[in-house]
């Protein structure tokens, strides 16, 4: 790079090439025009989309509020809920290219009406935001929203982190959205192989964009393992030991620990085909001592925990939610601790079987193939234990219980086609074709999508203050699980029936009638996002019938349900002192819940902080400079963020001070709320009675 | 001779006509396909004349793989999900909210024997299967030669985008887009890719393996009876992968004869014009037009004067950075290539 081609090019690879539409106007054939007519629909949804967003903010008069309560919040809460909204922004529309696809390959006997190239970029930006940027900001923001609640804390220890992990996230999520209107993403696939990725077989900004964007967020993740982690070891409530978390707190810890160990291998992947790719390195191409298989590794060595930091945290959700809808203690809290430890554990010594065909020994392919199968073993535990707790229970089925029952059934089959896989010899067979995409899907949606929901409706009340609609939300829930169904079963025919993923299009006439059930469920899956969108709406409008100012609709066991709907934002008027397992239901019992403390004490709270903000918005430049070249702005943007943390270094007055009086104030007044509430049983939970405060006669014994 | 009584070496018919055939076959077989649809596992999957799936298995290695599939299924089904799904139900049906007569006991939450049971079931469960993955996949090991009282056909493998190269080094012959295979003889193959990361893939012979440059990776295969495989590539590589097929032909040993005679007579020399050809990032059809008119027969590349000095040369010139090995069909660049042994992915034992 010289100084001449900075001001000869000043914006780098980017012209009128990068538009979504330039082809169908260069060559108008009619394949150009259904897929530029698709890609330019979907980048004018984008624009649409952000001028829409930014003209309400600004009709409403929305910007100050939005940055001075939102975007430099350091409260675990709100960032938790933003966390939340981006992934369902992402999910939308990985959901519209998921059926995009199931459209094509229904159609797909002989063509389809995508190009190769458009349905490449599609299933490559449908698995990178699934993963990426709808699971993972999902199980983060679940997380940063209950997880300090649940162990008594004011908030994580290191809340401006906590911002700056949510912006590189969202800068990373921004990039993947940019590439809709600008150039193309990539065709590599979520794991992105070279030299497939490499420079020579692919020149364009695609290989780009994925690599930037997964570095963004997987720095995000990083920070968030550790503050995660510090937090759930130093933060405490006094009594809350170790072993009294509640089981979701500790699959918290969990992938905390996965995610400081897991996410290395993958930015050292992506770094190091960059270097491949900017710098001519040979990390991993063909010739010149590169090797391949090295990357393939290093991937899987992040890939396989991976997996397992978007499932346990769901794995915490069900366990909540059997417990508190069956109204019971968790069965077996040890042996589900020592499950899901071994699961973190073991999910490290599994990942070679993501490529048991690249040609190792077999002795090396059977160790593997039996670690994998290790794991089955406390899943099933888990699974058991849960079925434990419904056992003796009274088991009210509301739509987190949907989920979770679905989630059982499913994750039963899913994890059965997982031990066949797990078989080198069946692995053989089935690997690289739609059985594995039918497998993977199999345990990723009950178990990492079907939780996150679950998740939302159990916590949504305690967030905003008001229930969901539950008829919307059973609808939805069972729209899902059917869905789910129709779309992923005939994978597994196909699959066995030789169809490789990813193919755009294949001759066998064989293959349609179970592509076209596929495509039947793909719709009811998106009748099922469209439920969720429509509960949301009603459950605003109604909002005044459904309030649960007291903060405990469901009998909740766990101490978040022991504040105020949404919770004041210092969580605890005074820190909880906790004796039992489950912290609330044995303060409910002992009659200690509600009650005001002796003395109230003033609270420090970190104040708001622009440095968040300020460092997604230069990661995002950094990675957008990156990737189109234009070099100016990628050092600018360094410059930027590095100020900005040496600027953030020298802040002084960083926290500011709740008088004990104010926080007397709040928390009598809602304890007037909680005395003039009625206690209502479970039998009227869903009504509008129910304003959450839970009637305790509920808990006794029957025989 | 092949059982469908045609030319042994036809391979799958161009696009526009296979679109068209496909029409005909989706009304002509549209019961067969819903049946398809309802118990796919039983029917294992043949259609028209091509076998697609391992449950429908042609060759030893699939069958075994078949059994084991089932096999697998059958222990997990019946010891694993049958309790789950037969226990769910009741225990959801049974502790309802709205019934008032089951017992209900809020603060249980531990039984010593239930733990044991609930661990040790799944242990047992897992050490049985995985005494079984430690066999099967010595058995099944795609690096094993295969047990026959004949000789190994030797086939070295190339993957192009997106194409594969089929060169029989002992014959002197190559081809693209049917890979032809005397029955009941086992078959040795020798896979690398002049290009990205390849994965070849016969279902209904038996394994599939990866193909990657500058290395060699390793597979054997065995059809039974003669037939038509579908053949193919399962890792994605660019536009023109789903269209990277190919037919598999199994046939007796006189016809398999026979059709290396033919290849040897009607065949085109090879030339680097041809291995040019080959490099270029496009699908079998277009390397056709790309070829003289005689080179290809109904789709299939036939190529002559192969010495089995061009694997190991392609091998090399991948491993050292220049993809495309021009000079070495003859002369002193292929006795150079051809000198040291080609890394691989694992050595053969």
């Amino acid at each position: 790079m010289s100084a001449w081609a900075i001001v000869q090019h000043p914006l780098g690879r980017l012209s009128m090439h990068s538009l979504p539409f330039y082809d169908m106007l260069q060559n108008p054939t009619t394949k150009h025009l259904v897929n530029g007519s698709i890609a330019g629909f979907a980048a004018s949804l984008v624009v649409l989309g952000a001028i829409v967003v930014v003209g309400l903010i600004t009709r409403y008069r929305g910007w100050r509020t939005l940055w001075c309560d939102w975007l430099t919040s350091t409260d675990h809460k709100k960032i938790g809920i933003m966390y939340v909204v981006i992934a369902f922004v992402m999910l939308a529309r990985a959901l519209i290219e998921a059926m995009l696809m199931r459209a094509q390959q229904a159609w797909g006997l002989g063509g389809g009406f995508l190009s190769p190239d458009h349905f490449a970029q599609l299933f490559s930006t449908h698995g990178t935001i699934m993963i990426f940027f709808m699971a993972m900001p999902f199980l983060t923001g679940l997380i940063n929203f209950v997880m300090p609640l649940q162990i008594g804390a004011r908030d994580v220890s290191v809340p401006v982190l906590n911002s700056v992990s949510l912006m590189l996230t969202a800068a990373g999520a921004m990039l993947v959205m940019v590439s809709l209107v600008l150039g193309e993403f990539s065709t590599g696939g979520w794991f992105g192989y070279p030299p497939y990725t490499e420079i020579a077989y692919n020149p364009g900004v695609g290989p780009d964009y994925w690599i930037w964007s997964l570095s963004l967020a997987g720095l995000g993740s990083t920070l968030t393992g550790i503050n995660f982690a510090v937090t759930i070891y130093k933060e405490r409530a006094p009594g809350m030991k170790l072993m009294r978390m509640p089981l979701f707190t500790w699959a918290a810890l969990c992938i905390s620990i996965l995610m400081i160990f897991a996410m290395p291998p993958l930015t050292l992947a992506t770094a190091q085909l960059a270097l491949d790719r900017y710098l001519g390195f040979h990390y991993f191409t063909n010739g010149f001592g590169g090797n391949m298989m090295h990357f393939v590794n290093l991937f899987w060595l992040f890939g396989h925990p991976e997996v397992y930091i978007l499932i346990i945290p769901a794995f915490g959700v069900y366990s909540e939610v059997f417990s508190t809808y069956s109204g019971k203690a968790l069965y077996g809290y040890r042996s589900m601790v020592l499950a899901i430890m071994s699961i973190a554990i073991l999910s490290f010594t599994v990942w070679l079987h993501h490529f048991f065909t690249m040609g190792q020994d077999a002795d090396i392919n059977a160790v593997f193939g039996i670690a994998s199968m290790l794991i089955g073993i406390p899943t099933g535990v888990k699974i058991y234990n849960w079925m434990w707790t419904m056992f003796r229970g009274r088991v009210r089925i509301t739509t987190p219980m949907v989920y979770a029952l679905g989630f059982i059934v499913l994750f039963v089959l899913g994890g059965m086609s997982g031990i066949l896989l797990a078989n080198p010899s069946i692995d053989y067979q089935v690997h690289n074709t739609v059985f594995l995409v039918a497998h993977f899907h199999n345990v990723a949606v009950p178990g990492v999508l079907f939780g996150m929901l679950a998740g939302y409706h159990f916590w949504f009340p305690k967030a905003f203050g008001f229930r969901l609609d539950e008829r919307w939300g059973i609808f939805s829930a069972l729209c899902w699980t059917l869905g789910f169904m129709l779309a992923f079963f005939p994978l597994y025919a196909l699959g066995i029936m030789g169809l490789p993923r990813r193919s755009a299009a294949y001759a066998q006439p064989a293959y349609v009638p179970l592509e076209m059930v596929a495509f039947a469920g793909a719709l009811l899956i998106g009748v099922a996002l469209a439920a969720l969108v429509v509960q949301l709406w009603v459950s605003v409008r109604h909002r005044g019938e459904n309030r649960v100012p007291a903060g405990d609709p469901w009998d909740g066991r766990s101490l978040e349900w022991s504040v105020s709907a949404p919770p004041p934002e210092y969580n605890f008027p005074c820190l909880p002192v906790v004796n039992d397992r489950d912290a609330f239901t044995a303060a409910k019992e002992y009659g200690t819940a509600y009650r005001e403390p002796g003395e109230y004490a003033d609270i420090v709270l970190p104040r708001n902080s622009a440095t968040g903000p300020l460092l997604g918005a230069s990661g995002f430049g950094i990675a957008f400079g990156l990737v189109w070249h234009i070099w100016w702005l990628a050092i600018l943007c360094a410059l930027l963020a590095a100020a900005a943390m040496v600027v953030r270094g020298f802040a002084r007055g960083l926290t500011r001070t709740i008088p004990a009086a104010e926080v007397r104030r709040q928390h009598q007044g809602w304890l007037a709320v909680v005395r003039a509430s009625v206690p209502v049983t479970r039998a009227d939970e869903r009504a509008p009675a129910n304003q959450g405060l839970a009637n305790p006669a509920v808990l006794r014994e029957t025989s | 001779m092949n059982r469908a009584g045609r030319d042994p070496a036809r391979p799958e018919p161009s696009r526009g006509r296979s679109r068209r055939i496909a029409k005909v076959r989706i009304t002509r077989t549209l019961l067969r396909c819903l049946a398809i649809c309802v118990v796919p596992l039983l029917l294992g999957a043949c259609v028209g004349d091509i076998h697609l799936s391992f449950l429908d298995a042609q060759g030893p290695v699939a069958a075994e793989q078949r059994w084991h599939f089932y096999w697998v299924l059958g222990v997990m089904g019946v010891l694993v999900a049958g309790p789950i799904f037969l226990a769910l139900p009741f225990f959801v049906w049974r502790y309802r909210f709205g019934n008032r007569q089951s017992k209900y006991t809020p603060k249980w939450a531990y039984s010593r024997w239930l733990e044991i049971a609930s661990w040790g079931g799944p242990i047992v469960i897992v050490g049985v299967l995985a005494y079984f993955v430690w066999l099967d996949s010595h058995k099944l090991d795609p690096y094993k030669p295969l047990a026959s009282s004949q000789p190994a056909l030797r086939v070295q493998v190339i993957g192009y985008d997106w194409k594969w190269l089929f060169i029989y080094p002992d014959q002197g012959i190559a081809t693209v887009g049917t890979l032809a295979l005397p029955a009941g003889r086992p078959v040795a193959m020798y896979l690398t890719s002049a290009t990205v990361m390849q994965s070849f893939f016969v279902p209904s012979l038996g394994s599939q393996i990866y193909a990657m440059g500058g290395m060699v990776t390793r597979l054997h295969l065995l059809a039974s009876r003669p037939g038509r495989f579908l053949g193919e590539n399962t890792m994605y590589n660019g536009n023109g992968f789903h269209q990277q097929k190919f037919t598999a032909v199994a046939m007796s040993p006189d016809a398999f004869r026979a059709w290396v005679a033919k290849v040897r007579t009607t065949g085109v020399p090879m030339s680097a014009r041809i291995l040019g050809a080959l490099a270029r990032r496009d699908t079998r059809e277009q390397l056709i037009d790309d070829l003289p008119g005689n080179a290809s027969r109904a789709g299939t590349v036939y190529l002559t004067g192969v010495t089995p000095q061009l694997f190991p040369a392609i091998v090399r010139a991948t491993r050292d950075g220049s993809p495309m090995p021009l000079q070495h069909v003859s002369g002193r660049a292929a006795k150079a290539a051809a000198a040291p042994a080609a890394p691989r992915a694992r050595q053969a034992r």
